[in-house]
């Protein structure tokens, strides 16, 4: 196996389109690593992401924020700005893993690894967030719900890799939040995830959401039913029952040791429900 | 296979070793630098006994490649001591008996250190959830959470 750290984003790229073997990219690693002691992955390349300047950069654009892939959830943390915007991506990476993971683990890589039940990416669902995706021939941008395919499968080809993640400008009154349910407080896996992004008016009508659950289907998703209930609405108690039922109605879990069928599409509609009423109540204190 | 020549920074000192691209951080302490107070627990980054700092920022090293560590700033447990007395930590872990088997113990001790770094004044909540990434199957935790807790009201006082 050869180990690479290349300075820019190009250089990665020819990397990996170089090698006739197996390559794999490594931003934060904690899945990476995870699978390549276990022996489950035996790469013939490596491609560590974070000397590339533009990869560890938190970028303001087009009154949005742009994250380099190899951020980690401590420095994503620590910046006040996306705090303040999208305080349910922060929340939802923040929630993976230990203090040692965080200094570590990345919204990329989580998207990347492409789990059901990754914590940050039903967030960036909700968030609208874009993907920019850099591979032989140039760029392009994904919406963020085109990367999974799958469990563990991307639409990436094998010589691109995700450069940065866009989170859009917010306008006044609108907020986003994240809620995962696991059997204790810290250091789990999801048994349903759910992400909500609303914008209201100023008579507190809601203009624009998204809604995206984790966990109950072989990828994260969105559920634009759910969302077209908010739109109109006060995001009142009863609009609050619909939204549950839809999102209910969405999810397709399988039964496994963390939960069964029955138990998961319960809960993905009262996870819903709660982390609209926290956007709600975030977007509100705007005013 | 060739070996990358790697040059890093260990507990304050400029250190050179080779390694292989597959070796994670913590073979090479270990295997390669003789540096063993970093331990083996479960080698997938859940139980934190392997706990060092990378740039002041608490990591797991067995979930870092040695090559990683280029140009970077480690600290491990074998810094944390002067040769003429225990860091504050050391010492209430031993006054609270904050330990039985010591396996987990320096991972706990690094970790507690960049916590009181970052907060001097934690509360019991704090401390709780920032070693939520250090597993130890002996002592319950609670006597861990009160070497910390007397630790970080010693260091207050300094």
């Amino acid at each position: 196996m050869r180990y690479e750290a290349p300075r820019r984003t190009e250089d990665a790229v020819a990397l990996l389109a170089g090698e006739a073997g197996k390559a794999q990219v490594l931003a934060g690693g904690t899945d990476l690593l995870v699978r390549l002691r276990t022996g489950f992955i035996e790469p013939d390349l490596i491609v560590d992401l974070k000397r590339i300047p533009a990869m560890k950069a938190i970028a303001a654009e087009d009154g949005g924020w742009r994250i380099g892939a190899a951020v980690s959830g401590i420095e994503l943390g620590e910046h006040d700005g996306v705090r303040r915007d999208w305080p349910g991506v922060v929340e939802a990476l923040e929630l993976i893993g230990s203090t040692q993971i965080q200094s570590r683990a990345t919204l990329a890589g989580n998207l990347c690894n492409a789990s059901p039940a990754a914590d940050s990416v039903p967030a960036m669902y909700a968030a609208g967030a874009t993907v920019r995706i850099v591979g032989p021939s140039g760029s392009r941008d994904l919406p963020v719900e085109e990367v999974p395919t799958g469990p563990g499968k991307t639409a990436l080809a094998r010589d691109e890799v995700v450069e940065s993640i866009f989170l859009p400008a917010r306008s006044g009154r609108s907020a986003d939040a994240y809620l995962r349910f696991i059997p204790r407080t810290e250091m789990d896996i999801a048994v349903v995830g759910a992400g909500v992004s609303l914008a209201l008016d100023g008579s507190g009508t809601c203009t624009a959401a998204r809604v995206a659950l984790g966990a109950v289907a072989p990828t994260v998703i969105l559920v634009p039913e759910a969302a077209e209930l908010l739109v109109g609405s006060r995001v009142d108690d009863a609009t609050l029952a619909d939204l549950a039922a839809a999102c209910s109605a969405a999810a397709r879990p399988i039964d496994d040791k963390r939960g069964t069928t029955a138990y998961r599409t319960r809960v993905a509609g009262v996870l819903a429900r709660r982390a609209a009423a926290i956007a709600r109540d975030r977007a509100l204190e705007k005013a | 296979m060739t070996q990358l020549h790697i040059t890093t920074r260990i507990n304050g000192d400029t250190v050179e070793f080779l390694c292989e691209a597959e070796e994670t951080l913590l073979d090479v302490l270990r295997d390669r630098l003789g540096l063993t107070g970093a331990k083996e627990g479960c080698g997938t980054g859940d139980c934190g006994a392997c706990t060092v700092t990378v740039d002041g920022r608490i990591a797991c090293s067995c979930l870092m490649l040695g090559a990683e560590a280029e140009g970077r700033e480690i600290g491990t447990i074998e810094g944390m001591a002067t040769t003429e007395a225990l860091h504050p930590l050391q010492q209430k872990f031993l006054e609270h008996a904050a330990l039985q088997c010591g396996i987990c113990t320096p991972g706990f001790l690094v970790a507690a250190k960049a916590l009181l770094e970052t907060n001097p004044e934690p509360t019991e909540r704090e401390v709780r959830y920032w070693l939520a990434g250090n597993l130890c199957r002996c002592t319950g935790y609670d006597k861990i959470v009160r070497a910390v807790m007397a630790a970080a009201d010693d260091m207050r006082r300094v």
